[in-house]
């Protein structure tokens, strides 16, 4: 049963807790293995059946091969362990945020150089009511 | 007498890192970045501590899902930089220092703060973009750094207030060490930032600053923010601001701000400096 926390009620945000860390636990050992060159070399050649090697859901193996950041997060994938997954692509921290919150690349970059995303209007779900 | 004459905030954002081991730091996009750590550079020429005590968060590199510690000690005799997955940053081997290392251990866990000791250990972006900031390109870091790796990565980091009391147990334990050491406490991470989820890229330059204001002559008030506010207000990784509170709490009660530089963006983050020194 999910328990309820304070902090569900910011938008847009997935705390990693405990729980979160439990479900994604060989997700997030999988990014860790490719930390090793050979691991890297063999998930390249084969990704479904490298990830065979983890005792992953299958929802979490299809979502590292559709690349899907936001659903990998939702699985229990924490940011600095996909970081490793992304990283193997040859992607960076923005292009994944980019992905993420939907924007391109170049759309994201300008918001962060006119200072990012605001705090207002993004602080609780019911200001995002609207966005579905 | 050991002593803690002096305290440094400093970012570490990886794109700095990269940025420096690739040149670019005269590039317009950066310069200003580095502009804000010049005072600082020189300072620390005419100030040069002898150890380092750098808290900072590892990144999925030394500590994986297997082992979380929520306070760590390096007490090892040196730390090579990790292979974050594209190569280890080409920087210098950090130097520690066990003896000094071993007595924080020692009395800190006494003093009721059970930290993990760690013999062997990689360190990452987390502590090596500081150093790099503030020292440049050497061949060799100038002084000796102990390690101090703080949970941020797995939710419930350590409270704000517990981090600042536990500065303070770093600073008696410190002033209890017989050889004359000059000592620095730096507290890395911050400012607000959110790498995940579609809120990514949350900045709130208001929070910053009044953190930035704060933590000199005010941190017993910024020892009350909540987990939940650092997550609303500074964005799911600002939260590792309360890393900057084990700093404050190992300096004395009243601190001068020698230097203070506050810039967004570094890649998804606000960057936040300051350089306080202890009033005798």
């Amino acid at each position: 049963m999910d328990e309820q926390h304070d902090y569900d009620d910011i938008p847009g945000t997935t705390v990693f807790d405990a729980e979160r860390a439990r479900r994604g636990y060989h997700l997030n050992m999988f990014c860790m293995s490719l930390m090793k060159a050979e691991n890297r070399a063999a998930f390249k050649a084969n990704e479904a059946e490298f990830l065979q090697r983890f005792p992953m859901t299958p929802e979490q193996r299809q979502a590292v091969l559709d690349r899907d950041w936001n659903r990998m997060i939702e699985l229990g994938g924490n940011i600095y362990f996909l970081a490793k997954l992304f990283s193997t692509d040859g992607k960076s921290f923005q292009y994944t945020a980019a992905q993420m919150t939907g924007l391109s690349q170049e759309q994201y970059a300008q918001m962060m150089l006119a200072g990012g995303r605001p705090i207002e209007g993004n602080r609780t779900k019911s200001e995002w009511k609207d966005r579905g | 007498m050991a002593r803690i004459y002096a305290g440094l905030t400093a970012s570490h954002v990886p794109a700095i890192g990269a940025a420096i081991d690739l040149g670019k730091t005269r590039e317009p996009y950066w310069r200003p970045v580095f502009e804000g750590f010049e005072f600082t550079k020189h300072w620390i020429q005419q100030q040069p501590p002898d150890v380092i005590v750098l808290v900072y968060n590892d990144h999925a590199s030394a500590f994986s899902m297997e082992i979380i510690p929520t306070f760590a000690l390096g007490c090892a005799d040196r730390f090579e930089p990790a292979d974050e997955g594209w190569g280890p940053r080409p920087v210098p081997t950090v130097m520690g220092h066990s003896e000094l290392a071993a007595h924080i251990a020692q009395s800190v866990i006494l003093d009721e703060f059970d930290l993990t000791i760690v013999n062997k250990m990689e360190v990452d972006h987390g502590l090596t973009v500081p150093l790099s900031l503030v020292f440049g390109q050497p061949s060799e870091w100038p002084c000796r750094v102990i390690p101090l790796p703080v949970n941020v990565v797995q939710y419930p980091p350590p409270t704000g207030r517990r981090c600042f009391n536990f500065g303070r147990a770093i600073a008696r334990a410190i002033a209890s060490y017989p050889e004359d050491l000059r000592v620095m406490v730096w507290g890395t991470g911050g400012m607000s930032h959110q790498l995940q989820g579609k809120r990514a890229g949350l900045i709130n330059q208001a929070f910053d600053n009044h953190f930035l204001d704060s933590i000199g002559p005010h941190p017993e008030a910024l020892t009350g923010i909540t987990h939940l506010e650092y997550l609303r207000e500074s964005g799911s990784e600002g939260i590792e601001l309360v890393m900057w509170l084990i700093m404050r709490g190992a300096m004395s009660e009243r601190v001068r701000v020698l230097h203070r530089f506050y810039h967004v963006p570094a890649s998804n983050t606000a960057l936040g400096h300051l350089l306080l020194e202890n009033e005798v």
